[in-house]
């Protein structure tokens, strides 16, 4: 009775999330998948049920011989998604390192420092991350516009004598996510640093190599697998990123999900915006796979 | 110490941690700003804090989001921590592998993909948009994200302990309740609080799920932030920051707390 019971609980513990992600995640992927391969006229508002499950089987198969490709046409006819595309992956690019110049020397003094300072430093790198996303972003609005608090302060000790122009335009972009991602970096690359045999140095010092070379040679390559995660986890979110975009980056810079965002509310064309979606998810299979592999890699030589 | 560490790892801290925080000290000040400008600072007032608590609508989203950010942290708490359970305790059952790629991939999904998808199903299924569809879309992303947070705690246990309370007689349940899940709570409240402040934040999964009626406070913000900007928004801003602030302080002096207590314990039995 007991083993009976107990069977019975572990199937509700892997049943219970399982088919919770399975409707509500697995099944809207294919639904996107689905719309965006039907046509406009169809899938746009008024809308009609994506699958006839009344039908059953030769309801599927109607469906099935409706498909089209149209959409991913359209994508490659129209500039507007191509250059989205290439301008987030650009700018997402860009950022990223960024990010590492500004989160690198931070991660590498973190590691450094007496060691009861660490975590209340730690803790000062993850507090931002608690606090909202959206709120931060636009806190930068106040500093970046053209008679924001920076210009002011250029101004006043006299480096510009003209307001320079920031928000709404790519470096407005880049700050805004260099300054939201910087925890996503620095923390796995505290991490690799953190635990990294401080000896070695020590040996390459003792040698005669100085402190410069001995970070290039011992120190950074010793990094990698921290530089690795920190630029995927970067990498990965600001590809997509709606709101920094949207609120700093003004109506010229192009990102994808912003043009996503924009399909989808502004022009109400669902297949379209579907199709935007699962390209997007295609371009980020790769990094995705790519920092699968690297992780994997590093957790082999770790054991 | 200053010569081990260094002055250009002082510097790259101080100017790391001023980047971090100067735009956020900035808006908090700002918000105590008598004029309507937010550029210009014209005397201390407390007059937006006073206007923002007499804003229906603004009030009427924080409690929206308050509902929404506890149920759903609640609920992602226990579905998460079940499935990192699952994903430790059984390494065979079928579907395993369907099952961990589900629980990963919504952790590096774009918003606009899972909000969209999840928008759709709802149409498919013909399921009002309101409140409940926001709870389900804050459910899923975030359970994923207490599942990896338990999981690394769950890696670590030592599962003798729970085969001891097996081997003394305790129902599995049991075991469960008084062994196992006492020594991971620390991992399952930090899942439940950073659910709870990723439902708080979420802006693009919630404009695409909610619909009218459960305006959630981002997304009221975000409306007034491209409307132009209210200095009102900088009240509920450094209101919300307090909270946080407060929040993640008080836990980790919990958790600070319950280490010198697990310390203490261990050098007695020792």
């Amino acid at each position: 009775m007991k083993s009976l019971t107990s069977a019975l609980l572990n199937r509700v513990v892997i049943a219970v999330p399982y088919l919770w992600l399975l409707i509500f995640f697995l099944v809207p992927f294919f639904i996107v998948f689905k719309i965006s391969l039907s046509q406009p006229a169809i899938a746009m508002p008024p809308y009609t049920p994506t699958f006839d499950l009344s039908e059953g089987l030769s309801g599927l198969w109607a469906g099935l011989s409706e498909m089209s490709f149209s959409n991913y046409l359209w994508l490659t006819e129209d500039a507007l998604y191509i250059n989205s595309y290439l301008s987030s992956l650009w700018i997402a690019g860009v950022s990223t390192v960024l990010t590492l110049l500004v989160g690198y020397p931070m991660a590498y003094a973190m590691a450094r420092a007496p060691e009861n300072l660490r975590p209340i430093l730690l803790m000062l790198v993850i507090l931002p991350f608690w606090t909202s996303f959206l709120i931060r972003v636009y806190a930068w609005i106040g500093i970046l516009k053209t008679e924001g608090l920076l210009n002011q302060f250029l101004l006043f000790i006299g480096i510009i004598d003209q307001p320079l122009v920031i928000l709404n335009t790519s470096t407005a972009i880049y700050i805004g996510i260099v300054y939201s991602y910087l925890p996503f970096m620095v923390l796995p690359l505290y991490a690799t640093l953190e635990k990294m045999d401080q000896s070695l140095i020590e040996a390459a010092q003792d040698l005669g190599c100085p402190p410069l070379s001995s970070f290039w040679k011992i120190t950074f390559p010793l990094s990698l697998p921290g530089v690795v995660a920190g630029c995927m986890l970067v990498f990965i979110p600001a590809v997509g990123e709606f709101v920094i975009p949207d609120l700093l980056g003004g109506s010229r810079t192009l990102m994808i999900g912003k043009t996503l965002w924009n399909e989808f509310f502004a022009n109400r064309d669902w297949p379209v915006s579907s199709a935007v979606a699962i390209v997007l998810l295609l371009i980020l299979v790769v990094p995705i796979v790519f920092f699968q592999r690297a992780q994997a890699r590093s957790q082999e030589k770790g054991a | 110490m200053a010569g081990t560490w260094g002055r250009f790892n002082i510097a790259a801290l101080v100017l790391g941690f001023a980047f971090l925080y100067l735009p956020i000290l900035l808006l908090v000040i700002f918000s105590f700003n008598e004029s309507r400008l937010v550029t210009v600072w014209a005397g201390f007032s407390t007059k937006w804090y006073v206007q923002l608590f007499s804003n229906q609508g603004l009030m009427d989203a924080a409690w929206v989001t308050a509902r929404v950010a506890f149920l759903s942290a609640s609920i992602a708490t226990v579905l998460g921590t079940m499935a990192a359970l699952a994903l430790t305790r059984y390494t065979r059952f079928r579907g395993r592998l369907l099952f961990s790629g589900m629980v990963f991939a919504p952790l590096v999904m774009p918003e606009v993909i899972t909000g969209l998808s999840l928008l759709l199903l709802f149409v498919a299924i013909n399921f009002d948009r309101g409140f409940a569809t926001v709870t389900i879309a804050h459910i899923t992303f975030s359970m994923c994200f207490v599942a990896v947070v338990v999981q690394s705690r769950l890696i670590s246990f030592d599962r003798s302990l729970e085969e001891a309370a097996l081997d003394l007689g305790a129902t599995p349940t049991r075991a469960f309740f008084q062994v196992t899940l006492p020594v991971i709570m620390p991992a399952v409240i930090s899942g439940w609080m950073l659910a709870f402040t990723l439902s708080l934040d979420d802006l693009v999964i919630a404009s695409f799920t909610s619909g009218p009626g459960a305006t959630t406070l981002p997304m009221k913000i975000y409306s007034q932030v491209r409307l132009g900007v209210t200095p009102e928004i900088n009240a509920i801003c450094t209101i919300l920051i307090g909270i946080v602030t407060v929040g993640v302080i008080a836990a980790s002096l919990v958790n600070k707390r319950r280490e010198v207590i697990r310390r203490r314990d261990e050098a007695a039995y020792a």
